[in-house]
């Protein structure tokens, strides 16, 4: 009896323990949720760093994944106050439905598209064309359905008139960092990736190619308010660092490329 | 649609084949003999049950993919890897849904009147002969209690399937991953009709398998 009170003391403590921090600090701590294209995550986590130091009190959470699932997450009513994704037309999805404020939306970086293969693959892949050899048997890309990174594939494919070649060949992932471990893990033969990402994980996998830049759509990263945000002023600040001088060197040493207009 | 509803039915099926061939084995030892590690034997079959999908799916990518313990080796000797197949979604299946029918079965055996079988051995039968034709018919309800709802796990599988077998379009998308590239993309009327025919086809299966259940009495 006694065994059994001690017991369910220290089960009562544990809980009250673990949940007690959060009821104070969601009192005094004041959380901005930025939903960011999985591609950025290294960038931005330096960056809401920087913020946070900036705005004290403050706390950014960072919900990573890509763009396509992030406006559906915000069409399904999720609570975020920042939105940024990998290409024009996720932002122009989440204009058209009314879910971003369209005067906060600004651009704030680019990228390239890059074919990469395992480190210590054998297959002698050189260029995008080299992707229709019998010896490449997967090739991964983003789902372009819900993926920027799978939509520029695609592009870029089409533009080598290799899209029927490796139809076949094709293994979709649900995000590009997805597309990345999978390359890096050699689960694949090659993968489709931005600059930005080969760099994260530049010891697993070797870039063989950079895409033309006529051969996609302009890798152009937007960011917006998203509307029904009780931090207006605080997600504008957040949006604003982006473009700031100390956001762009952030993002220029992780590789993305500045762009000259912002609008 | 129809591909993905006829893949998973596939998928279900070769994965409950050896579930049942393989869990009956299980539960019978677990239950009938007596070794020391035995009920941690009876937790490392179980895990599967508490952990969630994503860590299954984890340790199975450890071991079958292409740099894994034995995915290494099996391409090594065939030149094949698992991941991105059907057979690594039936695998998923497999480990998933397992200790639901070792648990089910264990229970079911265990409760087999031992009068019966020490009765059968008296006549002269043998272990094999015993377990065929006395214990396992008694125990015939908790059998195919556990191979239904096994089959009903490996039919929802999602989580492990998804990282090892991928969801490849006219591949790999058994219906639960269709089911979610259709809610990720918004085509929600489509996602309507595969969730509507997927539950009532799975009622349907519950509904058979509760009078098969019945019936054998």
């Amino acid at each position: 009896m006694i065994i059994k009170s001690i017991i369910a003391f220290l089960l009562m403590s544990t809980f009250v323990a673990l949940v007690a921090p959060q009821i104070s600090t969601a009192a005094d701590q004041q959380e901005l949720t930025v939903s960011a294209a999985i591609s950025l995550k290294n960038a931005f986590e330096e960056i809401g760093k920087l913020f946070e130091a900036a705005h004290k009190g403050v706390k950014v959470d960072f919900n990573f994944g890509a763009s396509g699932d992030l406006v559906r997450q915000i069409e399904g009513g999720a609570p975020v106050d920042v939105f940024a994704s990998a290409a024009q037309k996720d932002m122009d999805e989440a204009e058209k439905k009314g879910l971003v404020l369209p005067d906060s939306r600004i651009n704030f970086a680019g990228n390239s598209v890059v074919l990469i293969t395992p480190a210590n693959s054998k297959i002698p892949i050189k260029t995008f064309q080299d992707l229709g050899l019998n010896q490449v048997e997967k090739i991964a890309a983003g789902n372009p359905k819900t993926v920027p990174a799978g939509r520029y594939a695609e592009e870029v494919f089409v533009y080598f008139k290799l899209l029927t070649a490796i139809k076949e060949k094709l293994i979709y992932a649900e995000n590009v960092r997805q597309v990345l471990d999978y390359v890096a893990r050699g689960e694949v033969d090659a993968g489709v990736v931005y600059t930005t990402d080969a760099m994260v994980k530049a010891k697993d996998i070797r870039i063989v190619a950079t895409a033309p830049e006529e051969s996609h759509k302009p890798v152009i990263y937007p960011a917006a308010v998203v509307k029904g945000t009780n931090k207006e002023i605080l997600a504008k600040a957040f949006v604003s660092v982006l473009i700031s001088e100390e956001g762009k060197k952030v993002l220029e040493r992780y590789g993305f490329k500045l762009i000259k207009s912002v609008q | 649609m129809l591909f993905s509803l006829r893949l998973s039915l596939q998928v279900a099926a070769v994965a409950t084949f050896f579930i049942i061939i393989v869990g009956i084995t299980i539960a019978y030892f677990l239950a009938r003999r007596n070794f020391s590690g035995k009920e941690l034997l009876d937790v490392l079959f179980t895990l599967p049950l508490v952990l969630p999908p994503t860590v299954t799916g984890y340790y199975l990518i450890i071991l079958f993919g292409r740099n894994g313990f034995i995915g290494k080796q099996i391409y090594a000797w065939t030149g094949w890897g698992i991941m991105f197949t059907w057979y690594a979604a039936a695998l998923a299946s497999f480990v998933v849904a397992l200790p639901l029918m070792i648990k089910t079965t264990r229970a079911a055996i265990e409760s087999v009147d031992k009068n019966l079988i020490n009765a059968s051995y008296t006549l002269g039968h043998s272990e094999f002969e015993t377990t065929l034709r006395v214990i396992l018919p008694l125990a015939k309800k908790g059998i195919i209690a556990g191979a239904v709802l096994s089959f009903a796990r490996a039919l929802g599988e999602f989580g492990a399937t998804l990282m090892v077998a991928g969801n490849i379009t006219g591949k790999t998308d058994t219906v639960p991953l269709a089911i979610y590239s259709l809610a990720s993309s918004g085509e929600w009327s489509r996602a309507n009709l595969m969730v509507i025919f997927f539950t009532l086809l799975s009622g349907l299966f519950l509904y058979i398998a509760n009078k098969l259940n019945k019936g054998i009495i």
